[in-house]
């Protein structure tokens, strides 16, 4: 049983989503993802005991050996992503029960659950198969299931918002398929050790093959699409703002992370550390984006009018810090961005979740709907201030563990022009942090009828939120244990998958 | 346990759950049992913690440490009990954490955590100014924050270089010698409202809570001259800036209105001795330094508790508007003229007891124009702190107010500060024991003492003839620019002022002018407004183009 661990981990939400619509009831379905989502988990702490262990675990998948048949491979480098995707999973099922009853019509709740779980599939798949092909296909898996989650959301802007999602995420998919498209045309193989091994006999800047070039262009961009790289960001605002609260704290937790780490796979241990970030200009590419997105993401945030759509602009910002800490191709800098992974979506789920909470008791989460309610309503917007000093990166929060341990990987290869934008960024990020505690605080109430129903906040919704921003203050207590988790992991992509 | 500070950080979570008689006595218990705490702990460093490859020594006790959170100890049992009548849980619980961001601060024994009491104070010590709760001290809150900010972002930076330069992250002698340390001066140079850097001090401080203003006036500054006094002692440079804070304070001092922005230039006058002592460095400066900070915390915490008392009861700090309170407060009255005594340094009071040290100290370096500028700056703060305070406050005109004096706890507090005033004054020895450097000391000779009352006399007699004559810069109601305006006003007013004085130009250059600069700044803004071009949603169309775009620049560049 043990050694299906790493199959199990992917089959039991797949196979859980046509129950979800064949049941068509609402609590069999929430029961079924809840299910789905534990028992991902328990796969995933399982597998990284087993790694930390023995070494990276390869299923072969119908028995079929490596470079012709599919093999699942589950290594230091993507436990630490298993373990957030499917640890927020848990916490947002506890979240959706109510949240999702209150914000989508009742004939639909299952099918939201059969995406939902779809989605969970897709994406733990794509972090554990060592197939470029099948990563390709989960890829699709998740995104298309994604879109119709992000169509359920409460307004009509919500179905436009996942159609630009859908237009462009496909797009990128092409870029990706033509990328692994070409490097099966350069070597001959889709798996992707055999593919590494391959690329490295052609030399170490590739033989100098313009084929191979334009797959590694090809890859970048296409994911540039999926991690929402500024400028192709667009999508990402609309998507996580309009969809369901559940849905939006799910997506900004999970998915552009699991495309970062597709891409250090892809960049790391396929076409290799040299070839991407030393023969091409990736890393520098990759440098000057993090800085443009870091500092036009929280400089929007700032002038945002919605919670929700300034939670998403501030993502955009911070995927800008872990995609510098990638960039610098060293372990200090690949093992800040692993932390910041951890990091940011354990802040991004609470404050997305604490934004769901609002919208659940007064209908919006429009700064006018929310002006003067911090004493009326102080845990919750205690949660949000706690966990937006995270963001910021206010001592002692986690978001200052992943950030300090960027700042000094950065000024360790003298990047100060980033730093700069780091800490420019920072800055920003106070100050949009700042017109939250303001409005909440120190603004008069809109209209006297306007504050919280009479309708106490649900228990699993605040315990959700709390669990998370409780993580978020321990791991910048004591971060040992993702910084140590991080480290492993960027160990083993700097030393080509610890193969 | 066994740090005081963050004894008192975590104890202030259960201030706003008690009520009554109980958060009165958890406020004072906290800081007496970290006083207590403190000095029963050993001398040297604590455990060391190991985090992410950096080893963190968040406990070092050592006697410059010590007697600085010494004085924050006292700072904050005396801010604690000026605070009981006040119907405000959060004001209470942030004096408290504020004071323990200090306490942790002076005992952090490497440059992380410094930093993270660093950050702390600032971010805690906001909310007194915020607590106003008018439109005013919401935006005077938020200057105050961007300036600590950037205070932190600054040190946070310099740490990050030293750590980058393989310095390590020990919290020792720092200097000038690198950019890290260059950074961290500047870092350090705005807390310790270094001249230009002082206007946020300035500016924010008069703008706080009653209380407020007492907990601000004792913490955030002398935590910076502590971080000083370790990093970069001994550093020329510091001796003519400090002279230069002593000297400049003063005309802003003698034409201010606000008694309490009278006060905040006092004490940027103050915290000029405390650098130069500083600056001279050795055991006698740094002692200087030391001693004069631990009594400025306090008779400056009894002058902003007197003015306090005068906005509690009138409502006004204005020296327009007050006069002759003496008949209906005369506690008070007596009370603030000990702290003015303390703060002008008479034989007898805190203040001559400490300030002798720095003067001392500059004297035995021969450095004799330094030493008429501190002088000069000794007989200027006795005229606007230790006159003009009391005698517009509580003499001059008789405007006719009848109140009653300030809550028992408030006299109470005053008295105790009064009573640390006066024992420091008559028997300096008591603080003199608890100094970094052994010293053989004598502070009563008969040339000091003859000296200082000179000076005091001649001041005195300078003012006198200067109001009886009518000389004297009248109180009125203005307001005095300083180099806060550059950043207040700068971008909309400071275009208009200066443009409508050039009459001839003015109605042709200085309405486009405005304009421009309101365009250009709706233009900046523009695209990032959820409506501008960045912020609104993309179209379909458009984010196919970046991405088109992107894919055949990269493929460009990684091709070429």
């Amino acid at each position: 049983m043990t050694a299906h661990l790493p199959v199990l981990q992917v089959l039991v939400p797949l196979v859980c989503a046509p129950f979800c619509v064949l049941l068509r009831s609402r609590t069999a379905a929430w029961l079924l993802f809840l299910f789905a989502a534990l028992a991902s988990l328990t796969c995933a702490v399982l597998l990284a005991v087993r790694v930390g262990g023995d070494g990276a675990q390869r299923y072969e998948m119908g028995g079929w050996p490596a470079p012709a048949g599919i093999e699942f491979v589950v290594g230091a480098f993507n436990t630490p992503v298993l373990l957030v995707v499917s640890a927020v999973a848990v916490v947002v099922a506890v979240y959706s029960r109510r949240s999702v009853t209150s914000e989508v019509d009742a004939r639909r709740v299952p099918l939201l659950y059969t995406c939902l779980c779809l989605t969970l599939a897709g994406l733990l798949g794509l972090t554990v198969t060592g197939d470029v092909f099948n990563a390709f296909v989960f890829l699709e898996i998740s995104s298309l299931s994604t879109y119709a989650l992000v169509a359920m959301g409460r307004h009509r802007r919500a179905l436009l918002a996942s159609f630009r999602y859908l237009v462009i995420g496909t797009v990128g998919a092409t870029f990706l398929l033509i990328g692994i498209g070409l490097a099966y045309a350069v070597t001959g193989t889709l798996n992707m050790s055999d593919l590494a091994r391959r690329v490295a006999d052609l030399g170490d800047d590739g033989g100098g093959n313009r084929a191979l070039y334009a797959a590694v262009v090809f890859v970048f961009v296409g994911l540039a699409v999926k991690i929402a790289v500024f400028p192709l960001h667009a999508w990402l605002p609309g998507a996580y703002a309009q969809a369901p609260s559940a849905i939006g704290a799910f997506l900004s937790a999970t998915s552009t992370k699991v495309a970062i780490y597709v891409f250090c796979r892809f960049a790391f241990t396929v076409f290799g550390t040299t070839l991407v970030f030393g023969t091409m200009p990736i890393d520098r590419i990759g440098l000057a984006l993090a800085c443009l997105a870091m500092v036009a993401g929280s400089a929007v945030a700032c002038f945002q009018t919605d919670l929700k759509y300034l939670l998403a602009w501030s993502s955009i910002a911070q995927i800008g810090y872990i995609l510098a800490g990638i960039s610098l191709a060293t372990t200090a800098g690949v093992s800040a961005g692993y932390l910041h992974v951890i990091n940011h979506a354990v802040l991004k789920a609470a404050l997305f979740c604490a934004a769901g909470l609002l919208v659940l008791r007064l209908g919006s989460a429009r700064f006018t709907a929310l002006a003067g309610l911090g004493r009326r309503m102080p845990w919750t917007f205690a949660a949000v201030v706690i966990a937006g000093l995270g963001l910021v990166g206010v001592p002692p929060t986690a978001g200052f563990a992943s950030k300090w341990a960027l700042l000094t990987a950065l000024v360790d290869q003298g990047q100060w022009a980033v730093v700069a934008a780091v800490l420019a960024s920072s800055l920003l990020a106070m100050v949009y942090i700042g017109r939250i505690v303001e409005v909440a605080w120190f603004r008069e109430p809109a209209e006297p009828g306007t504050g919280p129903t009479a309708s106490k906040a649900p228990a699993s919704m605040v315990a959700a939120i709390w669990v998370l921003v409780l993580a978020s203050v321990y791991f910048g207590l004591d971060a040992t244990w993702p910084a140590g988790l991080a480290d492993a992991a960027a160990d083993a992509l700097l030393a080509n998958g610890g193969e | 346990m066994s740090n005081p500070g963050l004894l008192l950080i975590l104890g202030a979570l259960g201030v706003p759950l008690l009520r009554g008689w109980a958060r009165r006595a958890l406020m004072v218990v906290l800081p007496v049992a970290a006083l207590v705490v403190l000095w029963l702990l050993p001398e040297g460093s604590g455990a060391t913690i190991e985090m992410l490859g950096l080893e963190l020594n968040p406990l070092r006790v050592d006697a410059l440490s010590r007697v600085f959170a010494t004085g924050f100890l006292v700072a904050a049992v005396l801010t604690a009990v000026f605070a009981f009548h006040v119907r405000d849980s959060l004001q209470q619980a942030v004096i408290l954490v504020y004071a323990g961001t200090a306490v942790g601060g002076s005992l952090a024994g490497d440059l992380l955590t410094l930093f993270v009491f660093w950050e702390l104070a600032g971010l805690s010590s906001v909310f007194l100014i915020w607590a106003r709760r008018t439109e005013r001290s919401n935006r005077a809150g938020s200057r105050y924050l961007v300036a600590q900010v950037v205070s932190g972002v600054l040190m946070m930076g310099g740490i990050a270089v030293r750590v980058g330069a393989g310095e390590g992250l020990e919290f020792s002698y720092i200097g000038l010698d690198g950019p890290g340390g260059a950074l961290i001066l500047a870092a350090v140079g705005i807390k310790c409202a270094f001249p230009v850097l002082h206007a946020w001090l300035t500016d924010t401080y008069p703008e706080a809570t009653i209380v407020g203003a007492v907990a601000l006036s004792a913490f955030t500054t002398k935590f910076a001259v502590y971080t000083l006094a370790r990093g970069f002692a001994g550093t020329e440079a510091l001796v003519w800036v400090g002279a230069v804070m002593t000297c400049f304070p003063i005309f802003y001092a003698v034409i201010e209105n606000d008694l309490r922005r009278v006060l905040a230039y006092s004490m940027v006058n103050q915290l000029g001795f405390m650098v130069v002592g500083v600056g001279i460095g050795g055991s006698l400066g740094i002692n200087g330094a030391a001693a004069h900070a631990v009594a400025d915390m306090v008779f400056k915490g009894l002058l902003f508790m007197s003015m306090g008392a005068v906005l509690l009861r009138t409502g006004t700090t204005k020296g327009s508007e007050l006069g002759g309170l003496y008949k209906s407060m005369p506690q008070t009255t007596v009370l603030c003229m000990v702290g003015a005594a303390s703060i002008s340094a008479f034989p007898l009071f805190s203040g001559f007891a400490t300030k002798s040290l720095i003067l001392t100290a500059v004297a035995e370096e021969h450095r004799t124009v330094i030493w008429l500028m501190l002088l000069f700056a000794s007989a200027g703060v006795f005229h606007h702190a230790g006159i003009k305070i009391p005698y517009f406050a509580f003499f001059a005109h008789d405007r006719g107010f009848r109140v009653a004096e300030p809550p028992v706890n408030m006299r109470v507090a005053m008295a105790m500060a009064a009573a640390v005033c006066v024992t420091i004054g008559v028997a300096p020895a008591l603080l003199y024991d608890m100094l970094p450097y052994a010293m053989d000391y004598e502070v009563f000779t008969t040339a000091h003492v003859i000296n200082q009352l000179q000076l005091l006399l001649f001041a005195a007699l300078a003012f006198t003839l200067l109001v009886r004559t009518g000389l004297y810069p009248p109180e009125i109601r203005s307001v005095n620019l300083d180099f806060d305006a550059v950043y207040r006003r700068a971008v909309p007013s400071g275009w208009q002022a200066l443009t409508r004085g050039t009459t001839v130009l003015g109605d042709r250059l200085a309405k486009p002018l405005r304009r421009r600069t309101e365009r250009l700044w709706t233009v900046a803004s523009g695209p990032l407004r959820p409506e501008g071009r960045v912020g609104a949603p993309w179209s379909t169309h458009q984010m196919v183009w970046w991405l088109a775009l992107l894919l055949g620049l990269v493929l460009l560049l990684a091709l070429l």
